[in-house]
């Protein structure tokens, strides 16, 4: 291809233009910028021969619809199967493709309304599904057989089982992090015993469950929210419709049964994991043995703490598994919405959460706290 | 540039193997198309031809054989060299693959702007064009794939794989999904578009009409080969299991009403 010259495809003569070669994209590649130059100097009344033009197609044509400025030449050369292609470039043409409707002023305020409905239709959406699901539960208290057991205990495994190493982790060197830190104040004081009462109170009744949950919006509720989604897409949802199985029952239930079971456990675990590294990090800095940790445990956290941190865990469960299947209900059937919808699942689910929260610790104000 | 309008293969495939865990699909596959034929390539289900088209474009490897397109192995030379083999190629996927995120106009504006080659002025233009030739409304160049109903989505996936002029134009199921009327027209668009550009085609159908009205040669493959290569009368008269069974309804239609259907 290199050292192509203009002169390969035209040819500006006394008798007027000659054009040869390959009028096709491919054939023109490496010439346009000079070709255009080229056709944008030739006089309105020259002479056009295209009889040397081996192939053309309809990029070639459009060049050269676009060169004689919308109108055949006076002058031309040319065969009937390039009048054809060219002819046809110049029917199009005059019936441009629609413009994509420009934004006004009412546009935005109207922008700004739909998003309010927007938000109206999200609630409205949520309740119906709630209510779906109680009505689904009063139709399973009724009809015993009718439970989606095979569905609840995979996807309990899912969540559940398979969340265990992840939450290990984090809930480790979070512990770790946090004794650490809290290490280091107490010292200054001489008030080493405390780390104790630090730690429980903190893990037992705020930070497992809290920490469950981000970690179960992100891995789980952003899983279930894209595999209903993507049953949306397939119309795989409409297939079960078709076939009078509910939805309800057989794709929302039992993931909301199965976070509402693993979610109480995985605190629990996350917990244990965490004041496991916490203790770590206070043997290392602070010197306290496992057994005085243990043996203070108890005292410093009464056990209404550990009521608290497992009903929260449930409750946080629910609502994470109900968002997301909400947004999953939601994905209209393209890319652009299912990542909308898994993105706002994920970030819904954690603002709901933390919304729970803070009207559990109203709630629970006067509850479990050592006197 | 090569002169495309020589009668030297435009793909060629040699001793291809290819397998699925334990299911062999093709055991020493060959094939070898000329430029300006249109070759359908039957067989039936589960008899990879899909399978052998995405060796074709390069979407899949085979376990064992050679592909060559435009008279190249499909890894030869460089990056670029392999994008530009890859641009004189169009390929109109089974469910039409569009983007869903774009719109029917950004579609098939795509490819031309990844070419970067045009102005947005000659873009719009060439889209106009392609929409009318694929017979679609302007009107209809805003809307989404997602509103699309399915012959449309047949229609906008070609123009989008006509977009770059291609020579050789890879057809998976053209007509599946379309009304007869709509076939029809289809059928007629590729035959006008190889008359003008001499166009390859290759095209896996199952439907009797577009194989009889447009293929020029067809390739039955069967029992992991092609088991024959040739004009659709001549395949007519092979003596092959499959054959039999598959262009029996067509035979019995032509020697009941010959002609009919030709638009």
């Amino acid at each position: 291809m290199a050292g192509r010259a203009l002169d390969e495809v035209f040819v500006a003569g006394a008798s007027g233009i000659r054009l040869a070669g390959d009028w096709t994209l491919r054939g023109l590649d490496g010439l346009l910028p000079a070709l255009r130059r080229a056709l944008a100097a030739v006089p309105a009344d020259a002479n056009w021969s295209l009889r040397s033009i081996r192939r053309m197609d309809s990029f070639g044509a459009l060049l050269l619809w676009q060169a004689w400025g919308g109108r055949w030449p006076v002058a031309l050369d040319a065969d009937e199967a390039q009048r054809a292609i060219i002819g046809r470039i110049g029917q199009v043409t005059a019936a441009a493709l629609p413009m994509p409707p420009r934004i006004s002023a009412v546009d935005a305020v109207a922008l700004l309304g739909a998003r309010l409905l927007g938000f109206v239709g999200h609630l409205g959406g949520f309740v119906a599904l709630l209510g779906r699901l109680v009505l689904d539960l009063a139709h399973l208290l009724r009809h015993p057989r009718d439970w989606p057991l095979l569905e609840i205990s995979a996807n309990l495994f899912k969540v559940g089982a398979k969340a265990m190493p992840v939450s290990a982790l984090v809930g480790f060197l979070i512990g770790v992090v946090l004794s650490y830190l809290s290490a280091l104040q107490l010292r200054t004081f001489g008030a080493d015993a405390f780390i104790v009462n630090i730690l429980g109170m903190g893990i037992i009744r705020e930070l497992g469950p809290v920490l469950v949950s981000v970690l179960v919006a992100g891995r789980s509720g952003s899983a279930m929210t894209a595999q209903l989604g993507v049953m949306r897409v397939t119309e795989e949802i409409d297939a079960l419709a078709a076939m009078g199985v509910s939805r309800g029952l057989r794709l929302v239930l039992p993931k909301v049964v199965a976070l509402v079971l693993a979610m109480p456990l995985l605190v629990l675990w996350i917990s244990a994991l965490a004041l496991l590294g916490g203790w770590v990090s206070a043997w290392v800095e602070l010197d306290i043995g496992l057994h005085f940790f243990l043996q203070a445990l108890p005292g410093a956290v009464p056990v209404a703490n550990l009521y608290i941190g497992l009903a929260k865990g449930a409750v946080f469960g629910f609502l994470i598994a109900l968002v997301a299947c909400h947004f999953g209900l939601r994905v209209r059937p393209d890319t652009e919405s299912l990542s909308a919808n898994t993105t706002a699942s994920v970030v819904s689910a954690i603002t709901v959460v933390i919304l729970a929260d803070a009207l559990f610790a109203i709630a629970t104000r006067s509850i479990g706290l050592p006197v | 540039m090569s002169a495309p309008l020589t009668n030297a293969p435009v793909v060629r495939v040699e001793g291809i193997v290819t397998r699925f865990g334990r299911n062999v699909v093709h055991e020493g596959l060959d094939l070898s198309i000329r430029a300006g034929e249109i070759v359908a390539l039957v067989g039936g289900s589960g008899s990879g031809k899909t399978t052998l088209l995405r060796h074709v474009i390069g979407l899949t490897r085979p376990a064992a054989g050679r592909v060559e397109v435009f008279g190249e192995a499909l890894d030869a030379g460089g990056a670029p060299r392999r994008l530009a083999r890859q641009r004189r190629m169009g390929v109109l996927f089974q469910h039409g693959a569009l983007f869903s995120a774009f719109s029917v106009a950004q579609n098939i504006a795509f490819p031309l702007r990844e070419l970067g080659m045009m102005s947005p002025r000659e873009i719009d233009r060439l889209v106009a064009l392609k929409l009318e030739m694929v017979e679609m409304e302007p009107a209809h160049a805003l809307l989404m794939p997602a509103e699309l109903s399915g012959g449309m989505v047949k229609r906008v996936a070609l123009a989008r794989a006509l977009a770059l002029e291609p020579e050789l134009l890879l057809l998976d199921e053209p007509t599946a999904g379309l009304d007869p009327d709509r076939s029809a027209s289809f059928i007629r668009l590729i035959r006008a578009l190889h008359r003008e550009l001499g166009l390859t085609v290759v095209l896996v159908t199952h439907d009797l009409d577009t194989l009889a009205q447009m293929a020029t040669s067809v390739a039955v493959l069967a029992e992991g080969r092609i088991v024959s290569h040739a004009s659709l009368e001549d395949t007519l008269a092979l003596d092959h299991p499959f054959v039999a069974r598959l262009f029996r309804g067509l035979q019995a239609r032509r020697s009941h009403s010959h002609g009919a259907g030709a638009g």
